[in-house]
């Protein structure tokens, strides 16, 4: 049934957040650490187990693809509502300290992706 | 007016799937007739995003972008964290871990590395304007890690309420430049497997930034890019008021 795919995604992703959460607050932190990425770690773990139902192309995986396709509509949601106003008149400062941040990061992802390689 | 706000009101969410629908179908006519295949239709359609977040932004006053407008509230809730986590941990769905060990320890190491090289470009551009507090120079150079780690980084410094909005505004341009210009570098820094998005993931670091940049580019990567990048904001916030605040204040 297409509603399991969705609840064992629902129970992962919640599981995955409470535990990021727990972890923040071990380290006196009021973010999230990693939840995002356990979450994940479970899914994939759902998925790999040999007995589970959750496969792509079985219904309780169907439930489960069409989150995974709703990925983009909701990233299209989410940029619509960011404080682009802010980031705009943050002035030249926030401005340059920004675009300097991006521009040193995307310069190392080719450095880094080649030792990842070796 | 009146009676119509209400009603988005109560059916926020199905206003969210018919605003975001209607501004896909509007990104992908332009991507193929104006852009002509140069840019993918979701890439013109979180860029569409960002320009209206914007225009709403100064019109309203608002934090929230679109989101500000009453009849799109439901915007928010679509695209909001829940469902904006939700959906990611669905991408991973079909990932095998053999793709998610590819980059190994370089993965690991890209998260530290990343906080430091944007707090490097953020302090020495705060450094540039001729600020000189270490407060300030170290609430600035966290902010360009991401918005969050900015005003956590300031407030746990004492940090004057302009300088963290400053570093705020650095994490938000961090953040829609690393949506828009993803998709245009991809090809250049080598960002087409799950080992180089990892790298990427933990590398620019903003949760929101990665997440739109990879669905702009190949959402195949997605969550790879993710599993790096939801580390970094937690890290930066550990880093930012104690190590790196020391780093600077010894070199000021």
């Amino acid at each position: 049934m297409v509603i399991y795919g969705v609840a064992v995604l629902a129970g992962c992703t919640l599981v995955g957040l409470f535990v990021g959460d727990l972890i923040g607050a071990a380290m006196g932190l009021e973010a999230n650490v990693g939840g995002v990425g356990i979450a994940m770690l479970l899914m994939i773990a759902c998925t790999n187990v040999k007995a589970a139902p959750l496969k792509p192309g079985t219904p309780a995986g169907s439930g489960v693809d069409h989150w995974s396709l709703m990925y983009i509509p909701i990233i299209v949601a989410m940029a619509a509502q960011q404080n682009v106003a802010a980031a705009v008149s943050g002035g030249a400062m926030a401005m340059l300290a920004g675009v300097a941040a991006v521009v040193a990061g995307f310069a190392m992802v080719p450095v880094l992706a080649r030792l990842a390689r070796k | 007016m009146m009676v119509l706000e209400k009603f988005a009101a109560a059916n926020g969410l199905l206003v969210g799937f018919l605003f975001v629908g209607l501004v896909m179908a509007l990104a992908y006519m332009i991507a193929r007739h104006l852009a002509r295949g140069l840019l993918h239709g979701s890439a013109v359609a979180i860029a569409l995003g960002l320009l209206l977040a914007w225009v709403a932004g100064e019109q309203t006053g608002g934090t929230k972008g679109v989101a500000d407008w009453p009849l799109l509230a439901g915007v928010g809730v679509l695209g909001g964290s829940m469902l904006r986590d939700f959906a990611i941990v669905a991408t991973a769905f079909g990932v095998r871990l053999s793709d998610l060990r590819s980059a190994g320890w370089v993965a690991a190491l890209s998260i530290p590395l990343g906080v430091v090289l944007s707090f490097l470009c953020g302090a020495a551009v705060a450094y540039g304007f001729g600020l000189r507090d270490p407060v300030a120079i170290t609430t600035i150079g966290a902010g360009a890690a991401t918005y969050i780690v900015g005003p956590v980084t300031g407030a746990s410094l004492g940090a004057a309420s302009d300088i963290i909005s400053l570093s705020i505004a650095a994490g938000l341009v961090k953040s829609v430049l690393v949506m828009i210009a993803t998709p245009l570098v991809a090809k250049r820094i080598g960002l087409d497997n799950p080992a180089s998005a990892m790298v990427y993931g933990g590398l620019m670091g903003t949760n929101s930034g990665v997440t739109g940049g990879l669905a702009a580019t190949d959402p195949k990567l997605v969550p790879y890019g993710a599993m790096t990048a939801t580390f970094y904001t937690g890290l930066g916030c550990l880093m930012g008021p104690s190590v790196l605040f020391l780093a600077v204040k010894a070199l000021v």
